[in-house]
């Protein structure tokens, strides 16, 4: 096995290996013949078949391979879970860019790539934070959001001013030798450093999993520093170019001001454009293929609003992202939704992987190395020193207010998470060569920053966090008496501080809460999903569709999906008359069940009325017609139409298929079913006796109830189904009804298009005749195909209501069950499936 | 600190109180004071009408449950030291404090579910029983859903906290159902002084 790995990892590293030498090479080669190359192009008489045009394609051509590199490389790293375990990725990453930049250096003798601040700041940094913001937890990050403002602005000022003073000290004592930096410049040094990066905290935060308070503290304040960095450097920068003589508390509280124009501003951009794509996804309804697409490109404005007007760009983007995720993901389609999010995650993990790819890259350059023993290890110290004092003191002020107070091993994992990145990296590249003599000393001692940040502190973060026994994220299992019980929580915090006279937290937060429904859902919510449930409801649903899942996924393990049949028959009933039992008389029937038929793992002590939340509507609808449905029913199961052949159209804006939509629909329960057939024959190797079951009509309740205690598995599933296998045919069936039935080894390419699958046969079973023979002819079979299923205990919970509904996924049930509703239709996958294999005989 | 301890003088058994709640002096004073602007008809104590007279709290969906937590059975006036006591349960959990004590204290996580699981268990026979559940989602949940819908959200509750499926929750299965809630955090405000 670990060889296995091993050769694995070769195989992609002389991959990797032989597309960057194919890069440099095509490169070099183009450089060389760059000249010829025009002359023969315009020498050539007859028209070239083939002409090699790098040129043409150069700069789209390396950027493409650079991410090939960087993903192969990730792949690489992420193979050897042994080695990730222990070291994170971000440095292993940067240290592929180590390996990388000796192969270009090795190949051009020169640094040909290196990570630009045009390309990190416009086309790497803006999908990590938007993503950042996307996903941002709401709730923790605002009740939150003073302490993170707290470290946010003062810690960084702290770090900044700190860090210059000090270096300027040690300078002006004579530490570092002969240079020439003056006290601004070490300012503007300093306030670069000061910075908590965002990229390189989520990186590392990632893999510890720290309790949520504690990362959303260091990850938030990473987020939020910006607003304070850029104008710090801003303002040194600006001081620098002045001189030190120029500078007046004019032009110090100018640049006190511009502090809260360039943060502020930032975020209310970012509130704008949140707004605006939130308003902008209520109405796109009939261009739902490019919906995920608004997302991203006014996120990207948003960031490029703000860094046109000269305001935080990343506190713009994630404000953005905070703003608009609610209204979203509530007006969106859910499919778009989801592709937001995988896309999203695309996006932000690519370009993090570029990022540190390429921040090991960088390092290899001679230009940038300029040794300096005292400046590099004092300004090491000082980092790390300083951000230690200052988490610790803004802590010791924080916890006399905070309810929870951050202990000793939370505010030590603040200090060392304070982790520097590729923003100061970038801000560093910008400094001007001319106004700043020792720009490639602090270049490089960034760069040594950001490596003992990332690498060393990113190494030692996990045992350390192991160590100190911090309190590590609870895993939140989704559980849906805990969302009922947060509820509660909220209700009862407010009642609390209503009751004792105070306007806190809760209370603010209850405001809050609603105003945003009353007014902000009403603006920015279309109104199907305004009325969209309450959160509980989403997490029940989850539940349900997760557990749905689950009990296909087990039951397609054993070898058999004939139980789902017995929901839908369940269902199926209680749509019919659900309206008809009372609540009481439910679980009689149920707990009778459970007395008599052991043998059946599927009858399950708490039957709970098994309609789902928007299928409900759809019943009510369904009631009405439910007398011309079942001749609808009939017609259509036993008249065959003309089979078309599957028709796969192209279209840019559509996913459907096929829009015959009956034709579908069969076509799918065909194979569905054959489907199910042969796994199950082929999978368990027994042969369940052949079912017929009727169609039934609706009848007594008094019926109903006795049947079901018997026959509830395969009552009232709309269609009648059939058990076979291949050996079916000699084994004891007794009847005079014709079977469908196919043999293993003649050939089937897919059944579903089998000419003997025709649906004559279930013509000659009209269900009205086949009523008298129902009870212990039909019961039997279903058993026996259930008895293959598991029966655990955890099972029961799983097993548990299953729920259909409308965004489900498990459409072909309501294939069967609901030819009159048309949303499942459009939700049909694809009908033609991969033929089965033949079964085994 | 000296100063509003002479002020407490008025109030009956202000120390005994700090001593049984651990909120300081000033907590007390304010509290009291609170407790005398809600009292509106100076009986001493607070009656339902009282609460209800709260306008911030007409909104709120379970007030019922939460003005009940403050009476106590059989009585229709709740007088200030059980009204600083049931508030007691909100004080943020303080382990340096609770060790020195030996009664467990009104703000340790169990008492705090425990008042929790008063606010479901209306009957007080110690068991959440599934139409309690069920009321309490319906108080909270009615404006948007159906009664059904309700229904089948308790029944999945149900099944996740009921261990022993004998269709109510103990507190034990409580407890157990929300051990992964930081409840201490939760359920904590931070009183003013």
């Amino acid at each position: 096995m670990l060889r296995f790995e091993h050769g694995k990892t070769w195989l992609l590293w002389t991959l990797i290996c032989l597309i960057l030498v194919f890069g440099i090479e095509a490169k070099s080669k183009s450089d060389h013949s760059h000249n010829g190359h025009h002359q023969n192009a315009s020498s050539i008489t007859g028209i070239p078949i083939v002409t090699f045009k790098w040129h043409h394609v150069e700069m789209p051509y390396t950027v493409a391979l650079w991410i090939l590199v960087a993903g192969l490389g990730k792949l690489v790293i992420e193979a050897n879970h042994h080695v990730t375990n222990v070291i994170p990725e971000s440095a292993l990453l940067i240290c592929f860019g180590f390996i990388l930049g000796g192969i270009i250096w090795g190949a051009d003798k020169v640094q040909t790539f290196s990570l630009t601040p045009t390309v990190f700041f416009f086309y790497l940094l803006p999908q990590i934070i938007l993503d950042a913001g996307y996903f941002m937890p709401n709730k923790l990050f605002f009740s939150n959001l003073g302490g993170i403002l707290i470290h946010a602005i003062i810690g960084t000022c702290w770090n900044a001013a700190t860090v210059g003073l000090s270096l300027w000290g040690c300078h002006v004592g004579g530490a570092m030798g002969d240079i020439d930096i003056g006290l601004l410049q070490y300012l503007l040094y300093g306030s670069l450093l000061s910075a908590v990066d965002p990229v390189a905290v989520i990186a590392v935060f990632e893999q510890v999993h720290v309790n949520e308070v504690l990362f959303i503290m260091v990850f938030g304040e990473s987020l939020l520093n910006d607003g304070v960095t850029v104008v710090l450097f801003n303002v040194f920068d600006a001081f620098v170019s002045l001189g030190g003589a120029e500078i007046d508390a004019a032009e110090i509280i100018k640049g006190i001001i511009s502090f809260f124009v360039v943060a502020f501003g930032g975020a209310l951009v970012g509130v704008v454009f949140g707004l605006l794509l939130s308003l902008l996804t209520r109405c796109t309804k009939n261009i739902q293929i490019i919906e995920p697409g608004f997302v991203f490109v006014l996120g990207y404005l948003s960031y490029l609003t703000a860094e046109m007007l000269s305001l935080s760009a990343i506190l713009s983007i994630t404000f953005c992202g905070v703003c608009c995720q609610k209204y979203i993901n509530a007006n969106m389609d859910e499919k778009s939704v989801t592709t937001v999010r995988y896309a999203m995650k695309v996006f932000a993990n690519g370009s993090e992987t570029m990022i540190f790819v390429f921040l090991g890259i960088s390092a290899i350059d001679k230009t940038i190395w300029v040794w300096n023993t005292g400046f590099i290890l004092l300004t090491l110290l000082f980092v790390f020193v300083y951000r230690c004092i200052g988490v610790f003191f803004l802590t010791w002020i924080q916890n006399k207010f905070r309810l929870v107070p951050l202990d000793f091993t939370d505010r030590l994992i603040m200090s060392y998470g304070g982790l520097r990145g590729a923003v100061a990296y970038g801000l560093a590249v910008l400094l001007d060569e001319n106004k700043i003599k020792e720009r490639p000393l602090m270049i490089g001692t960034t760069l040594i920053v950001v490596y003992f940040t990332v690498i060393l502190q990113g190494i030692t973060m996990k045992p350390l966090v192991t160590w100190l026994k911090v309190k590590r994220a609870t895993s939140s299992d989704l559980m849906l008496i805990g969302k009922v019980q947060n509820k509660v929580f909220d209700h009862l915090l407010v009642a609390i501080e209503d009751i004792s006279g105070q306007k806190g937290h809760n209370y603010m937060r209850d405001k809050w809460n609603n105003f945003e429904s009353k007014w902000l859902s009403w603006i920015l919510m279309k109104p199907s999903a305004r009325k969209k449930h309450d959160h509980v409801f989403d997490v029940f649903h989850q539940l349900n569709l997760r557990d749905a899942l689950d009990y296909v996924a087990e039951g397609e393990c054993k070898g058999s999906l004939e139980f789902i049949r017995n929901e839908t028959a369940y269902i199926d009933f209680r749509k019919k008359f659900g309206d008809d039992f009372s609540d009481i008389s439910m679980p009689d029937i149920t707990i009778d069940m459970g007395d008599t038929t052991i043998a059946n793992p599927y009858t399950r002590r708490d039957t709970v009325p098994s309609i789902s939340l928007e299928m409900h509507e759809q019943t009510m609808n369904g009631l009405r017609e439910s007398e011309d449905m079942n001749t609808h029913h009939l017609l259509q199961q036993h008249l065959y139409k003309g089979r078309k052949q599957h028709r796969h159209r192209y279209s840019r804006s559509h996913f459907d298929v096929n829009q015959d939509e009956n034709e579908v629909q069969e076509i799918f329960q065909r194979t569905m079913r054959n489907r199910l057939e042969s796994f199950k024959s082929g999978k368990m190797g027994v042969t369940p006796p052949k079912t017929i079951t009727k169609h039934s009509k609706k009848d007594t309740q008094q019926k109903v109830k006795k049947e079901m205690r018997w026959n509830r598995p395969t009552l009232y599933s709309d269609l009648p189904y059939f058990e076979f296998s291949e050996e079916s045919s000699a084994s004891g069936y007794t009847g005079s009804i014709p079977r469908v039935s196919y043999t293993a080894g003649v050939g089937i390419e897919n059944p579903a298009f089998m000419p003997d699958l025709d649906p004559m046969a279930p013509v000659q079973i009209p269900p009205w005749l086949a009523e008298g023979e129902t009870d212990s002819a039909t019961v039997a079979p279903s058993q026996r195909a259930q008895a293959g299923l598991p029966w655990t205990p955890s099972n029961l919970r799983r097993l548990a209501p299953l729920r259909i509904s409308t965004r489900s996924s498990d459409s072909f049930v309501l294939a069967d069950t609901l030819p009159s509703s048309s949303r499942e239709r459009d939700e049909l996958p694809p009908p033609p499936s991969p033929p089965p294999s033949p079964p085994h005989s | 600190m000296g100063s509003n301890k002479s002020t407490l003088q008025h109030i009956p058994n202000a120390e005994e109180l700090m001593e049984e709640t651990g909120f300081s002096a000033a907590h007390i004073q304010r509290l009291y004071d609170r407790f005398q602007l809600l009292d509106r008809d100076q009986m001493g104590g607070l009656r339902n009408e009282d609460f209800e007279a709260i306008p911030e709290l007409v909104t709120n969906p379970i007030k019922d449950r939460i003005i009940g937590a403050f009476l106590s059975p059989g009585k229709d006036m709740v007088d200030f030291p059980s009204f600083v006591r049931v508030l007691a349960h909100f004080q943020p959990t303080n382990s340096k404090r609770s060790k020195t004590s030996s009664q467990e204290q009104y703000n340790s996580p169990t008492r705090k579910l425990q008042f929790v699981f008063q606010l479901y268990d209306q009957d007080r026979d110690g068991k959440i029983s599934k139409t309690e559940m069920l009321q309490v989602l319906q108080e909270m949940l009615r404006m948007e859903e159906t009664d059904e819908q309700l229904q089948s959200v308790m029944e999945k509750a149900f099944q996740e906290a009921d261990l022993d499926q004998d269709d109510a929750i103990s507190f034990d299965e409580f407890k157990k159902s929300l051990e992964k809630l930081d409840i201490s955090e939760k359920m904590s405000i931070g009183f003013l002084c």
